[in-house]
């Protein structure tokens, strides 16, 4: 039912322009995989690519341990949702439905039943007479997601499905597509620029930047210990320090800056390069009294208050900013503007990371 | 605007409808004058003579029916090269389209007296260099036909073109994805995207095809077509017959006029009742998600 | 070409360009091809085509100059050929005619572009459409009743007390051929410039009358500017349809009254030299070339956008 799909030193170049460079990503049957990163930096190239709109330049796809080159994308197993949907605005819906099996020689009768089946599935058990134009954004939304399963692809490709809903309906929708994967258990390719998005939803996530894939991993890892500078600036904030790392021991190296000596974890592959130190802000503390380790004092600039939590961006001596967020349990002290206090963080919580991965 | 020049432009705009339309309105109603000559005046009486020696003049019904032929082999001819020349001029791009897309509708302004004796020699001499004395190469409607697509086509590629450019190519690519075949995409996507604009541009080849007269002239041979046979009898001993044919032209426009606005009237209507139904749709998520 | 075989596939795109070859290559450029090969041979008896004396040469397009006739311009009197005449005198009226259209149509282009009520608009267009699809040569005709000698016209001007005896106005010179000119296309100038001034942004009106110019300085300034295309696009229609008319002049037309496409039918229908009629007919062809090159230069449009 459902497959895996493996990329191998895939690479796709439009004229000069390498637009996928040298992927490699294994994603296992029944999975939900999302592509994350910014507008332009090759996602729906790779989704058109194992889709078979597109050839790669260079490399080897596998759809369940077949390679696919030179299949037409009515040969492959895979069902393609569109970034606008592109759902047939002269046929009824349940007609958008069972185009796939109309297509297939499929009788009418049973590719009304199928259609029927599938509105209940995506919970739009009326629909099937009404026309495309008469939908909501969010039932648009199923419809797409029932047509595209009623081919019963082995593999689901979404290219930013949510992206034209609002916020609300968004998250509703989440919850929902996620629900959908688990009841069918089809492998989900998922697309989006937003983090938040793939976090809640995925079981791994490929963060992208410029044509490369940057990390792959499960959402927390990619959160909580980014590869590089890119991957963490990308998934969330950051308070951002330059300077000379020294020798690590341990997992852990001095890092010299302007602001004093800190202390950080360094992956052994970074060592060597050049590297920054990123700490959350969430991890960044404020008191009145010096931290036990990387501390530095500062003067509080700016308070908002932003519901969940409290941002505090405070400014060290020399003027560096430093955001720190505090959660709000009901009973947390806000510092006061111009209060000089301490920011510090634990050793654990900052990574000294490279630069993101380039080309070349 | 100023009062005196909105009322003047409103007058304005009366004198012309009826100087448009006067014309047609005195041909129509010579049709109805029990005089020998075409003309209203002197008015000699009330008779529907000319229409029942109309329906006796077989020439006329010979003709009539030659028109209807032709127009309706035009018809299919210029759908099918223009829709086709539409998909191509659309799926192409740079130095070949422009070329492509200035000599098509070139055609369209290519003299008819041009484009008949071209499509009448050619046609002929071909005959003659495959010394074959099949029908195809001799004068005849079936050259009318040919000529007439010549240009008629430009101008159901105009219809087609743009109908096109509204259309999302997404939508070929979601039903390939979906595993339909490429005809399978012509036929249930793509076609019936362009059907509207398709049959508009059967309707304007039927009736340029109907009021040709330039290229038909020429490439005829013996046959008569309406336009050939009135042009004919107004050069010749006139009838008011030629009134009452023209009565009954005009009926059936106003007709079709009529159904076509109504048509149009019952479709927006359709429409915006859908939209309205979308918009509801819309607002109770709103209200269901939060 | 390679997206388009990814989009519709191999057997579809090669139907597609086959027909669009037949179209072209065999409707369109082989004809034309054939009619300028013609147009340079002699016309024969049928048993000597293809003889010794069935050679290329220029003279088909020198019966242009044979015959001359006598004309006076500006008292300036001159002799030239009959056949160059009547070309000239084709362009002239073409040029009148598309003139004539042009400032009949312009207010009412501007009338329903900006003034008339939206809701009346569709039905005032198709009103104005109706005679679009009546045929050319019963326009004509209705044309030929209303100038008749005895017809609707003198009748009226006699009742109103305008005319004392009736008036030949078929045997004018061009009056009749004009006259039927304007009649049957002056719609084709209407449609194409209602298009222009309607893309104009009614705000760009209002604003130069809130700063106070006078009407006819908003209409020289902002609004035939704007309408350039849809002159140029009318003018082009009205010009080209006009001068290779060949129903009007004939039906409308005078003893005095020739059009070069007359002549051109007269070769072929006439005198039988279908090679003399093509040599004309690519003169006409020239003519309209050159005429549609030079005014998109002067009003600075493309072929492409004629078509809207
Ligand atoms: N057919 C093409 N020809 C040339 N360049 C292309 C083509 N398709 C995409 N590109 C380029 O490749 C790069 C990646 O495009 P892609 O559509 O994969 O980005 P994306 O990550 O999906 O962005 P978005 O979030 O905006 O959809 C872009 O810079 C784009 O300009
Ligand atoms: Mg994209």
């Amino acid at each position: 039912m459902s497959a895996g799909i493996d990329l191998e030193n895939v690479c796709c170049d439009f004229g000069t322009f390498r637009a996928v460079d040298d992927a490699n990503v294994s994603i296992r049957p029944g999975e939900f995989f999302s592509f994350l990163g910014p507008s332009g930096c090759g996602k729906t190239t790779i989704l058109r690519m194992i889709s078979g709109f597109i050839e790669p330049t260079a490399g080897v796809i596998r759809i369940g341990g077949q390679d696919v080159r030179g299949k037409r994308p009515n040969q492959r197993p895979t069902a393609l949702i569109f970034q606008n949907l592109a759902l047939f605005p002269l046929m009824p819906i349940w007609e958008n439905i069972s185009f796939g099996l109309e297509v297939r020689g499929v009788d009418k009768a049973t590719r009304r039943r199928k259609a029927e089946d599938l509105l209940r599935l995506v919970d739009l058990p009326d629909a099937a007479d009404k026309m495309v134009s008469q939908l909501s954004g969010g039932q648009k939304q199923r419809v797409a997601i029932a047509r595209a399963l009623a081919v019963e692809p082995s593999v689901m490709l979404l290219d930013e499905p949510l992206s034209a809903l609002d916020l609300k309906l968004r998250q509703h929708m989440r919850a929902e597509l996620r629900a959908i994967q688990k009841r069918t258990g089809v492998t989900f390719v998922y697309i989006t620029h937003d983090q938040g998005e793939a976090l809640a939803m995925s079981d791994r996530v490929g963060v992208m930047s410029q044509g490369r894939i940057q990390q792959i991993a499960d959402p927390r890892e990619i959160y909580n210990t980014p590869v590089n500078g890119f991957v963490a600036s990308f998934v969330g904030e950051n308070n951002i320090f330059e300077g000379r790392a020294g020798a690590a021991a341990g997992g852990m190296a001095a890092f010299d800056t302007e602001e004093g000596r800190f202390r950080a974890r360094l992956a052994p592959e970074a060592e060597g390069k050049p590297v920054k130190l990123y700490v959350r802000p969430e991890h960044t503390v404020l008191t009145a009294a010096p931290g036990t380790e990387n501390s530095v004092p500062v003067t509080v600039a700016e308070v908002s208050f932003e519901g969940p939590f409290i941002a505090v961006l405070a400014r060290t001596a020399k003027g560096r900013a430093i955001v720190s967020e505090i959660r709000n349990d009901g009973q947390a002290t806000v510092p006061q503007m111009g209060a000089a206090m301490h920011a510090s963080f634990a050793a654990e919580r900052a990574a000294l990371l490279p630069d993101a991965s380039v080309r070349g | 605007m100023h009062k005196f020049r909105l009322g003047l432009s409103h007058l304005y705009m009366g004198l012309f409808l009826l100087y448009l339309l006067l014309p047609l309105v005195v041909m129509s109603g010579a049709a109805f004058n029990d005089s020998k000559l075409p003309s209203i005046v002197p008015w000699k009486g009330w008779t529907t003579m000319w229409f029942s020696e109309m329906i006796a003049d077989q020439r006329m019904m010979v003709a009539f029916r030659n028109t209807l032929l032709v127009a309706v082999a035009v018809a299919v001819l210029a759908i099918v090269v223009g829709t086709a020349a539409a998909i191509l001029v659309n799926s192409i791009s740079g130095r070949l389209r422009t070329a492509l897309y200035g000599m098509m509708i070139s055609t369209i302004l290519i003299p008819g007296v041009v484009i008949g004796i071209s499509t009448m020699i050619m046609w002929t001499k071909l005959g003659n260099a495959i010394g074959t004395d099949f029908i195809l190469f001799k004068p005849g409607l079936h050259l009318s036909v040919l000529g007439q697509v010549s240009y008629i086509a430009a101008m159901v590629m105009l219809l087609v073109l743009a109908r096109l450019q509204s259309f999302d190519a997404g939508l070929e690519e979601a039903a390939l994805d979906l595993g339909a075949s490429h005809a399978q995409v012509m036929r249930r996507i793509l076609l019936p995207h362009l059907y509207p604009a398709i049959g508009a541009g059967a309707a304007v080849a039927f009736f340029q095809s109907i009021e040709n007269f330039n290229v038909t002239q020429f490439t005829r041979g013996g046959a008569d077509t309406l336009t050939v046979y009135v042009f004919s009898k107004v050069r010749s001993g006139i009838t008011p017959t030629i009134n009452a044919l023209a009565f009954l032209l005009i009926c059936i426009t106003l007709v079709l006029a009529a159904v076509y606005e109504v048509n149009r009237r019952r479709r927006a209507r359709a429409e915006a009742a859908r939209l309205a139904q979308a918009r509801r749709a819309e607002a109770e998520e709103g209200i269901g998600a939060a | 070409m390679q997206d388009m075989i990814r989009r519709y596939g191999p057997g579809l795109t090669l139907i597609i360009c086959l027909l669009v070859a037949f179209w072209l290559v065999m409707l369109v450029i082989v004809p034309n091809i054939t009619l300028l090969e013609q147009s340079f041979r002699p016309y024969l008896p049928v048993a000597e085509i293809g003889g010794p004396r069935d050679t290329y040469s220029l003279g088909n397009y020198m019966k242009v100059l044979d015959g001359t006739v006598e004309k006076s311009l500006l008292g300036i009197s001159f002799t030239i050929p009959v056949h160059v005449y009547t070309f000239f005198l084709t362009i002239f009226y073409s040029i009148l005619v598309t003139f004539i259209c042009f400032l009949l149509a312009y207010p009412l282009a501007y009338y329903l572009a900006k003034i008339v009520s939206p809701k009346s608009l569709p039905t005032l267009l198709l009103m104005l459409f109706i005679p679009l699809w009546v045929s050319e040569v019963l326009r004509a005709f209705a044309w030929w009743i209303i100038l008749a000698f005895k017809g609707p016209l003198n009748a009226m001007l006699l009742g109103i007390g305008l005319i004392d005896a009736p008036i030949r106005w078929t045997n004018m010179g061009y009056t009749g051929v004009v006259v039927g000119l304007i009649y049957t296309y002056v719609l084709f100038m209407l449609f194409p410039l209602y298009n222009a001034v309607q893309s104009l942004d009614t705000n760009q009106i209002e604003a130069a009358e809130d700063l106070g110019a006078p009407w006819w300085k908003i209409h020289w300034k902002i609004v035939l500017p704007h309408s350039k295309p849809g002159i140029a696009s009318g003018s082009v229609m009205v010009f080209m349809l006009s001068a290779g008319s060949l129903l009007v002049p004939s039906i409308l037309g005078s003893t005095t009254s020739q059009w070069f496409t007359q002549t051109i039918d007269q070769w072929f229908k006439d005198a039988l030299d279908w090679n003399t009629a093509s040599a004309y007919a690519f003169l006409l062809l020239i003519l309209c070339t050159l005429f549609v090159t030079v005014a998109l230069k002067l009003f600075r449009v493309r072929l492409s956008d004629i078509a809207k």
